[in-house]
C-alpha cells in the first residue's frame, strides 16, 4: 500500500517520537508513505477561527498536493483529521466556493478536485482498520500485548461531529480504537475519559478547565486499572503526557501513566522495542510498559 | 410491536426505602413499535408501572423542547429518538457485548441530563444552570437610535445569517453535552453563546461592539470553549453551537480587535502568523508570542503574560531533559524551518488573497451537497451572496 502522508506539525515538534514510530510501524505493514513535504498545518481550527476561507484555501492546497500523488491521503493527527475534514466539507459542498478557492491555488499550479467518491484523507486508525485491516494487522503481530491493560483516548477531532466525520458509511470509526487494542493481544480498559475532551486547545486560555480535563481523564485510567492510555492524537498527547505532571498538581492527585501514540502500541505488538519507538522521550514514564514488554519478548 | 427493557437512572428525592436513598437504576420492560419513541416507552413505563417515574414533556414532537434526557450516553430529546434505533444504537456501542436485561429483552439505559442538579429522576433544574447562563448574554434585542415608525425592515439576506441559532428550541441538550462545563461550571456554555450570536449577528442590535466585549472578557465566556464538537452532535435542531461560539471569536477577534482576558485573540494571532512565516507550526515561537506578542509584549509584558510564560518552564525543562524537546528549533523560538523550495512563498500568497475577501460559508444556509440537484439550496445561494449577507449590516427603517 503506497499513501500519500501528512505527518502534521506536532508530530515533528514537540512530540517527534510519533513521526518516528509511525515510519518504522509504516513499515512493518508493508506501507509505504509519499511524505507531503511542501504542505502546510492545517490550522487546529485556530485559522478557521480567524478566517475561514483562509483556513479551507490552506487545506485545500494539501489535498491538492496530495491528489497530485495521485495517492490516498493519510494523517497521523485527529485534530488535522477533524480540521481538514471540516474544510473538505466545505469545498464539497459548493462548486463557486471551490472554484474560488481553486483560483487562488492556479499561482502554484495546484487545483482541489472533488471525487465522486470523496477525497481520501483517513487518520492512521481508520487506515488500519478499513484498508489494512484487523485480520491482516493481526497476521503480522510478532509480539502479542498479552497482558497488557491499555485505555483507549479517541480524541473529539476523529469521533465528532459524526455527520461530517463519515460516521454515515462506518458507523463503528468511535470504537475501533478498542478492536485494535483487542487485535494486538491488548486488554481493553474502559474508563469514562475514552471520548472525552483531553483540553488541549484552551491550555494557553485557561489552564486550568483544560488540566483539569487531562488529569481528571489520566486518573480515571488509573482508578480503572489501566497500564497505559494510547491516543490517535499527538494534541491529546500533549495534555495527557506533557502536561500530565502539571494536571497533576491540578487534580490534586499523583498521576504517573504512559500514554501511548497509536503506532507506538501497534509498533510494539509488531515486533519494534520501546526505545525504537521513542518511548524514552515521553514525560509519563513508560517503565512500567517497558517492563510488560520485556516480559513477553 | 417488539418488547424493550429501558434501563432508567432514577432519584426520588422524598424516597423512605433504604434501597432508593440517592440515586439508583431501575429497569422497566414495555412493549411498543420500533418506531415509537423513547419517550412513548418511558411514559407506558410511568402509566402502566410507576405513577413515580418523573420525565418532563409536553409536544412529543421535537418543538418544545421539555425532554431532554441521556440515551445510551448521548444527550438527545426522548421523544426525536425511535426506540427502536435506540436499542440498536445501544448493541452497536456494545460491539459484541450482550445488550440483553435479565427480562431477555434488548435494554437502552436512560439517564438525566449532565451538567445540571438532578430535580428527580429524569427531571433537571434547568433553572440554575441553563436558563441562568441564558439571561447572562442579554438574550433580547437592543436597537440603536429611537425606532422606526413601523416596524424594523431587514433584509431577507442579513437575516440568513442568524437562521441557525434562531431554531434554539432551549431543550438543554448541548448544555448536558458539554465538556468544558464538565470541568469549568462557569462555563456560560453552547446554548447561550448560541443565542448570543443570535444578537450578535442581527442587523437591528445596536450593542454589537458591548456583547463581543463583555463576551470576550468573561474567563468563562468565549474562549472557554474547548473544541470538543459535543453539542453540535448533541443539537436535535442543527443549530450548531459551536460554530456559533467560533464565528463571534472571529468577531471579537478579527472584526473587533477585542483583547479578552482568557489571550484568546493574542493565540489566534501569533498562530496565523505563525503559519504564514513558517508553514508548520513552530510550538515554542506560538507559545512566546501567545503570551508576549511582538516587541511590545516583550518590553512591556503584563502579569498574566509573565505567568503565562513561567508557567511554562517547568514543562520546557522536562521535555528538554527527555529528549523530546532538545533540538535548536525547539529551543529557540523562529528557528524553525520554513516550507521547501518557493512552497511557502505560496502560503504567503494564499494569505494575502484570502485576508481580502475572507469569505464564509454557511452550510446549515446552502445545505450539505449543495450543488446536488434536489438538495435544499441547490440553487440561488452562493457563495458570494453569503459574503454579501454576512456583510451586511444596513437596517432600513420603513
Amino acid at each position: 500500500m503506497k499513501l500519500a502522508y501528512w505527518p502534521g506539525c506536532v508530530s515533528r515538534g514537540f512530540t517527534p517520537e510519533l513521526h518516528g514510530s509511525m515510519e518504522l510501524t509504516a513499515k512493518a505493514l508493508d506501507i509505504e508513505l509519499v511524505t507531503l513535504d511542501r504542505a502546510n498545518c492545517c490550522g487546529a481550527g485556530v485559522i478557521a477561527e480567524h478566517n475561514q476561507e483562509l483556513a479551507d484555501t490552506l487545506n485545500a492546497r494539501t489535498f491538492a498536493l496530495a491528489q497530485d500523488t495521485g495517492l490516498a491521503m493519510m494523517n497521523i493527527c485527529s485534530t488535522c483529521q477533524g480540521a481538514q475534514s471540516e474544510c473538505q466539507e466545505r469545498l464539497d459542498a459548493d462548486s463557486a466556493y471551490r472554484a474560488h478557492i481553486n483560483e487562488t491555488l492556479s499561482g502554484e499550479g495546484l487545483a482541489y478536485t472533488k471525487d465522486k467518491d470523496g477525497f481520501t484523507n483517513k487518520n492512521f486508525l481508520w487506515l488500519l482498520v478499513e484498508d489494512v485491516g484487523l485480520e491482516t494487522l493481526k497476521s503480522k503481530v510478532k509480539r502479542p500485548l498479552e497482558g497488557l491493560r491499555v485505555g483507549p483516548f479517541y480524541g473529539c477531532y476523529v469521533i465528532r461531529p459524526k455527520q461530517r466525520l463519515g460516521y454515515d458509511d462506518h458507523p463503528d470509526r468511535d470504537l475501533y480504537l478498542e478492536r485494535v487494542i483487542e487485535t494486538l493481544g491488548g486488554e481493553v480498559v474502559e474508563y469514562d475519559g475514552a471520548r472525552r475532551c483531553c483540553g488541549f486547545p484552551v491550555i494557553t486560555m485557561n489552564r486550568e478547565t483544560s488540566l483539569k480535563q487531562a488529569g481528571t481523564h489520566v486518573g480515571d485510567a488509573i482508578d480503572a486499572g489501566a497500564d497505559c492510555l494510547v491516543t490517535p492524537c499527538p494534541l491529546c498527547h500533549l495534555n495527557l503526557d506533557m502536561q500530565q505532571p502539571e494536571a497533576a498538581k491540578v487534580v490534586g492527585r499523583d498521576l504517573g501513566l504512559a500514554v501511548l501514540h497509536l503506532p507506538q502500541l501497534v509498533g510494539l505488538a509488531l515486533g519494534y522495542s520501546p526505545k525504537e519507538l521513542g518511548m524514552p522521550k515521553h514525560i509519563a514514564s513508560t517503565v512500567a510498559v517497558d517492563d510488560r514488554v520485556a516480559a513477553m519478548a | 410491536m417488539a418488547e424493550y427493557t429501558l434501563k432508567v437512572r432514577r432519584f426520588q428525592p422524598e424516597a423512605t426505602d433504604e434501597d432508593k436513598r440517592g440515586a439508583y437504576w431501575d429497569n422497566f420492560d414495555v412493549e411498543l413499535d420500533p418506531t415509537l419513541s423513547v419517550l412513548d416507552g418511558l411514559l407506558q413505563a410511568r402509566d402502566g408501572e410507576d405513577g413515580s417515574l418523573a420525565v418532563r414533556c409536553s409536544c412529543r414532537a421535537a418543538i418544545c423542547g421539555s425532554c431532554g434526557v441521556k440515551i445510551n450516553g448521548q444527550s438527545t430529546l426522548a421523544c426525536k429518538t425511535q426506540i427502536g434505533e435506540a436499542a440498536e444504537e445501544a448493541e452497536r456501542k456494545a460491539d459484541g457485548e450482550s445488550t440483553t436485561s435479565e427480562t431477555g429483552k434488548p435494554e437502552i439505559v436512560i439517564e438525566p441530563m449532565g451538567n445540571m442538579p438532578v430535580i428527580k429522576d429524569l427531571v433537571v433544574d434547568m433553572e440554575s444552570t441553563h436558563w441562568e447562563k441564558y439571561r447572562r448574554v442579554t438574550p433580547w434585542l437592543m436597537p440603536s437610535g429611537p425606532p422606526p415608525e413601523r416596524e424594523y425592515i431587514v433584509s431577507a439576506e442579513a437575516m440568513v445569517d442568524v437562521t441557525q441559532s434562531v431554531a434554539c428550541i432551549q431543550c438543554g441538550s448541548c448544555v448536558s453535552a458539554c465538556l468544558s462545563m464538565e470541568a469549568d461550571p462557569d462555563f456560560i456554555g453552547p446554548a447561550a453563546l448560541a443565542k448570543a450570536y443570535r444578537f450578535v449577528g442581527d442587523p437591528r442590535d445596536g450593542q454589537t461592539t458591548e456583547r463581543l466585549y463583555d463576551l470576550a472578557n468573561d474567563q468563562h465566556g468565549i474562549y472557554d470553549c474547548t473544541h470538543c464538537f459535543s453539542c453540535i452532535d448533541a443539537c436535535p435542531k442543527g443549530v450548531a453551537p459551536m460554530n456559533q461560539i467560533m464565528r463571534l471569536r472571529r468577531l471579537a477577534g478579527h472584526d473587533h480587535d477585542i483583547q479578552d482576558v482568557n489571550n484568546g485573540r493574542n493565540h489566534e494571532l501569533a498562530f496565523v502568523k505563525n503559519i504564514e512565516k513558517k508553514g508548520t507550526l513552530d510550538e515554542s515561537l506560538l507559545l512566546q508570542e501567545s503570551f508576549a506578542p511582538g516587541i511590545k509584549g516583550k518590553l512591556l509584558p503584563t502579569i498574566r503574560s509573565m505567568k503565562g510564560l513561567i508557567e511554562s518552564i517547568p514543562t520546557a525543562i522536562r521535555g528538554i531533559r527527555t529528549g523530546k524537546m532538545r533540538s535548536v528549533p525547539k529551543l529557540i523560538p523562529g528557528v524553525h524551518h520554513k516550507l521547501p523550495g518557493d512552497a511557502q512563498d505560496h502560503v504567503k500568497r494564499i494569505y494575502d488573497k484570502t485576508e481580502e475577501s475572507r469569505i464564509e460559508l454557511n452550510l446549515y444556509v446552502i445545505g450539505e451537497g449543495g450543488e446536488e440537484e434536489g438538495a435544499p439550496g441547490a440553487e440561488g445561494v452562493r457563495a458570494e451572496d453569503i459574503t454579501a449577507a454576512a456583510q451586511a449590516e444596513e437596517v432600513t427603517p420603513s
